[in-house]
């Protein structure tokens, strides 16, 4: 099971800041082990962002994402207490949903 | 003949017309280091270091929660910073990461190999003397731990201990290992890190010799997660890799010289402020 | 034509709809709701096959795109960039590295209400251009901007 993202979301004036950090090794599949093998490729496809049943960002990715990757976005609509949730399914099927409650400003 | 000797007189020729040039250079890195700081892959290691400290673990099927880190059992906040210090249980000198090792040893019921295999995540070069089966995308429960802990001393003042003799032997011993000459190339940890505006490509140097700030800042930002390297990276991991970079023989995971190494730099650095997890290139 | 869209999946209401998506092709059985990921794109090594395979042959140059970012990189594996459109009814932001080994790094779909606003990290092999091409009110816009990548010492 991939580990959880950290996920921050904030008001900023009327919009929802989001900054999210997923855990996930986005392996190009260009790379050699020690052994001289190659690191098969392994990273994340596809991002989605809803709140209150909405998409709110939607993103495709390839593997030149870096490592650990972050994203930083802005949309309306949310206030504090709601709930946005971000998940993401990579090229193996693996998958991972987080939620995030909206602090205040 | 030692590389720096080497770069010394080329970066003196093309001083004038390059000087100019290179502030712009180091102003552009300043701002890409900027931009980096607004997220750090720091943070999911020491997620999961909290979550493995409070894990049973180990033949014991107990967790680290009573580690005595030097602040009493289980005290974790404050606890790097006044680090290497001398244990009365083990009546050694010990840095964070050679005492999460006794500690997984005593309370888990793990054996020194076991708690020393597989020190540092994902690495792509193999450690021949703890962890002959490394490999890239590995984790490494020390990494995890040892973040966290050093997460909980953030912003606190580095302060080790030198009031017991073993104190100050193991300062004395890293000092000597400091300076000592060895390798294929002659190096001495002050070859590189002596004198001021030395560099490698890119990267300045800092002078941990003559300018407490250098050393002060170096000491305080690790571990630090590494772009470069993917992963978040201990001292432990940053005097091994120096060892490397000289072509030392390998630097033993949690030894002695490694403590006392640390010693001598954690001493230097004293009165900085911790910064640690950081992010570095 | 630029992508399939994720919503269409979920407006429907179970297996009728999904059963007929199956059929076009559109989605793959096991594969409810996920996203399409355009493989075509992802494949493709130049700037302008990518453009062509995301439907932007044609793009525009526009000021009105701006990409934040270092004018150099310490380290190439991890670039942090930002795309801000101020062009009305942006659609799409995607993220093309000219010199990478496949161009496209990522393709973003801004509904209404987000901002046409993102930041993110890449990849970068070498010292390149990297175009921000936005889609907006059905039209494609690029910007353009050369980052170096240098190599840190020591190897890394």
């Amino acid at each position: 099971m991939a580990d959880p993202m950290r996920i921050r979301a904030n008001m900023a004036g009327d919009k929802v800041e989001v900054r999210v950090l997923m855990s996930h090794e986005m392996e190009t599949g260009q790379r050699k082990d020690a052994s001289g093998a190659i690191v098969p490729a392994h990273f994340i496809q596809t991002v989605t962002v809803t709140h209150a049943g909405k998409t709110v960002l939607s993103a495709q990715w390839g593997t030149s994402i870096s490592k650990n990757p972050f994203m930083h976005f802005r949309f309306k609509g949310g206030k504090p207490g709601d709930k946005v949730t971000i998940s993401w399914v990579d090229n193996k099927g693996d998958r991972r949903t987080d939620e995030v409650v909206i602090g205040g400003g | 003949m030692p590389f720096y000797r080497l770069l010394a007189p080329v970066l003196a020729a093309m001083l004038p017309c390059v000087s100019l040039a290179q502030q712009d250079t180091q102003k552009e890195i300043e701002r890409y280091r900027q931009l980096l700081q607004e997220s750090n892959p720091a943070e999911l290691y020491e997620a999961r270091g909290e979550e493995l400290w409070k894990t049973r673990r180990g033949p014991k099927s107990a967790s680290l929660e009573s580690c005595d880190l030097g602040l009493g059992p289980g005290v974790v906040k404050g606890a790097y910073v006044q680090l290497p210090r001398y244990f009365a249980d083990t009546d050694r000198v010990q840095d964070a990461e050679s005492r999460l090792v006794t500690c997984m040893v005593t309370l888990q019921g793990f054996t020194p190999e076991e708690a020393k295999r597989n020190p540092f995540s994902g690495t792509g070069v193999p450690m021949l003397t703890t962890d002959p089966f490394s490999g890239v995308g590995r984790r490494s429960v020390m990494t995890d731990i040892v973040a966290w802990v050093a997460s909980e001393s953030r912003g606190m003042k580095i302060a080790p201990r030198m009031s017991h003799p073993k104190e100050r032997e193991a300062y004395q011993a890293g000092e000597r290992l400091f300076f000592y000459r060895a390798g294929p190339h002659d190096f001495a940890c002050v070859s590189c890190h002596s004198g001021e505006a030395k560099r490698i490509r890119l990267q300045t140097l800092p002078d941990l010799v003559h300018s407490a700030k250098d050393a002060q800042r170096a000491f305080g930002t690790w571990p630090g997660y590494r772009v470069s390297e993917g992963e978040l990276r201990s001292m432990q991991w940053r005097l091994w890799e120096c060892f490397r970079q000289q072509r030392f023989p390998e630097l033993e995971f949690a030894s002695d010289a490694s403590i006392a190494l640390t010693m001598f730099l954690a001493k230097r650095a004293e009165g900085g402020s911790f910064d640690a997890p950081s992010l570095k290139r | 034509m630029h992508r399939s869209r994720r919503e269409f999946l979920q407006s429907g209401s179970g297996a009728g709809v999904l059963a007929l998506a199956a059929a076009a092709g559109l989605v793959r059985p096991g594969e409810a709701f996920a996203q399409q990921w355009n493989k075509a794109a992802f494949d493709t090594k130049s700037v302008a096959d990518t453009l062509k395979a995301l439907g932007g042959s044609g793009s525009t140059e526009s000021a009105q795109i701006q990409i934040t970012a270092p004018d150099i990189a310490e380290n190439g594996a991890v670039v942090p960039i930002t795309i801000e459109s101020g062009l009305a009814r942006t659609q799409t932001i995607a993220i093309l590295i000219e010199k990478n080994p496949n161009t496209l790094s990522a393709d973003f779909e801004i509904p209404a209400g987000t901002d046409p606003f993102i930041t993110t990290r890449v990849k970068m092999a070498e010292t390149s251009n990297i175009y921000a091409v936005v889609q907006a009110d059905g039209k494609y816009f690029h910007a353009v901007k050369e980052i170096k990548v240098t190599l840190g010492g020591c190897g890394g």
